[in-house]
């Protein structure tokens, strides 16, 4: 055989046996915590208060700050984000303008969850004196998941059809009746994946969240009072050496949240890139 | 009438579409008015470049927590640029449509696994392991740079593959054409193709390791103090904001802003940086 022969079956193997390793740690780490984890899970976990710090008991109460605070977050950046959106794809061309607005999107995609943590508390907890609150810690998280929104509602956007945009206008549509009837109905899937990435996001976060939202373990009655949520409380419980089954259970309703929020998007985007390829 | 309602409907996206830079510049801001003041007071040069910390008796050095931040994220990319870039070549290069379809996804779901689950199975796992193959506390500079390493590892392989996938097939054909083997080609033409974008996802990831803070505070061990070697304990520039942050006041707490500032200036460098190698991908292509 010859040399270079030989040099490309030992690249691909070399190649190949790379991303099987990758695809081993995925395995293992979604494995290990889920075997681990399951066995605590139950109806009772699930929907009971923690006693005793979180060492029996379960984690309603961060189950229902969680869903509560990723909720708020998104409220709050979806009409900012789908708007920047409609703006860059529908109303402007390339401009210094929109280049500082991309980049401006992308260095706050870039930023640290422990600056998101530290400006949530020097800004929304002390500044507007919001205390550490549901509402802090979902203004936070808003600004951290706005780029993200952004980004997937302009690709959905760019890729409603051109058409369908002058159809509208020549029937005397203005561009916003075009944009609001034509164009983002049709880039609502696109824009529903970027609110469940957006969602999967803030249900694993804990850096910001803690020092905005707190920890406390009551289930909030306003949007001024402090929640824990399910990433806070299993940091807690496992660096604190609180109890380590419940942190396992804790962490395998998270990863479990996580890859729900991971698969349901991927479905959606393969039914929209289907659809779009008819 | 119509047509001026479309006009105030113009403005307002204007100004809905200033809101991400106006939140970056109001980060910046706030950020910098709180640290900025104590790093005037107590000197850059004794901020960055001394290595005693001891707030309560007003030693204000981070030399020690810069070092270790560069140890663990060099470390970390050191382990998740092979594995990213090497699965993003066989994926786009030589695996079967049906690998990519699979595969990636699979692979990008560790993207989305929260940072503590990564830190609790560093603490449960590979602590354990590295104590007892290679001594040390376990607890380590090695611990966090590998579960860093696998954590950046799905932004490395995303951007790596886009930029590969990026790269004209014609460049490719050429090489073939001429009697290169597949591997040839990759190497001597794809390769030199993809470079800017395979540069800029190791420039991203490399912002998100210096950044991490939940798995490095509970792998890393947090000692205050240079690490001497990769089985040593090190405390980074996040752990020590993370870990400080809920009981210090004062001129303690502005020197963990100033911590902030330094991050927040090394990471507007990273990504300006990919965003230039993005950018040169870009010119490339046209």
């Amino acid at each position: 055989m010859k040399v270079h022969k030989i040099s490309q079956y030992a690249a691909v193997a070399l190649l190949g046996g790379a991303t099987l390793f990758t695809l081993a740690i995925v395995a293992f780490i979604i494995g290990f915590v889920l075997e681990k984890g399951l066995p605590q899970i139950s109806l009772e976990f699930l929907f009971s208060k923690p006693k005793d710090m979180g060492r029996e008991g379960g984690i309603f109460p961060a189950i229902v700050g969680t869903l509560l605070l990723s909720a708020m977050a998104i409220v709050v950046a979806l009409p900012l984000g789908v708007g920047t959106a409609v703006y860059l794809a529908e109303y402007t061309r390339e401009t210094r303008l929109t280049r500082a607005i991309r980049f401006g999107t992308d260095c706050l995609a870039g930023i640290p969850s422990i600056i998101f943590g530290l400006f949530g508390y020097i800004f929304f907890v002390t500044t507007l004196k919001m205390g550490w609150s549901l509402l802090a810690g979902a203004f936070t998280l808003a600004i951290m998941v706005l780029p993200t929104i952004i980004r997937t509602s302009e690709e959905a956007i760019r890729s409603v059809p051109q058409p369908w945009r002058e159809v509208s206008l020549s029937l005397g549509a203005t561009r916003w009746e075009t944009v609001r009837k034509a164009v983002l109905p049709n880039a609502l899937p696109g824009i529903i994946t970027g609110v469940m990435l957006s969602f999967g996001r803030s249900i694993g976060e804990t850096a910001a969240v803690i020092f905005t939202a707190g920890s406390s373990f009551r289930l909030p009655k306003s949007a001024f009072d402090s929640v824990r949520t399910m990433a806070v409380h299993f940091y807690i419980l496992a660096r604190e050496g609180i109890s380590s089954e419940k942190a396992y259970g804790t962490a395998a309703v998270l990863v479990i949240a996580v890859l729900a929020v991971n698969i349901l998007t991927y479905g959606l985007m393969q039914r929209f890139i289907a659809r779009r390829a008819r | 009438m119509r047509a001026t309602s479309d006009k105030v409907v113009e403005r307002a996206l204007l100004a809905v579409a200033c809101t991400a830079v106006f939140c970056l510049l109001v980060i910046a801001a706030f950020i910098f008015k709180e640290g900025f003041p104590f790093l005037l007071k107590v000197g850059p040069g004794n901020f960055l470049f001394s290595s005693d910390w001891r707030p309560d008796s007003g030693h204000y050095g981070i030399f020690p927590m810069i070092v270790s931040s560069l140890w663990v994220t060099f470390g970390g990319l050191a382990i998740g640029a092979p594995l990213g870039i090497a699965g993003a070549i066989f994926l786009s290069e030589f695996g079967p449509p049906s690998a990519m379809r699979v595969v990636k996804p699979a692979i990008e779901l560790l993207a989305g696994i929260p940072s503590v689950v990564f830190g609790f199975i560093g603490v449960m796992v590979l602590a354990p392991f590295i104590r007892r193959v290679a001594g040390g506390p376990g607890l380590s500079v090695l611990a966090a740079a590998i579960v860093l390493g696998v954590m950046i590892l799905p932004t490395i392989m995303s951007i790596s593959i886009d930029s590969l996938r990026s790269v004209p097939q014609s460049y490719r054909e050429g090489a073939l054409a001429l009697g290169a083997t597949r591997w040839q080609a990759v190497r001597m033409v794809v390769l030199k193709a993809a470079r800017p974008g395979l540069l800029a996802g190791m420039i991203l990831g490399m912002g998100r390791a210096i950044g991490e803070t939940m798995a490095v505070i509970m792998v890393a061990g947090n000692a205050v103090k240079m690490p001497a070697s990769a089985l040593d304990s090190a405390r980074t520039l996040t752990a020590n904001i993370a870990l400080e942050m809920g009981y210090a006041t004062g001129m303690h707490r502005q020197a963990l802003f100033a911590t902030g500032i330094v991050l927040f200036v090394v990471i507007m460098i990273l990504n300006g940086a990919a965003t230039a190698a993005l950018r040169r991908r870009g010119a490339a292509k046209r």
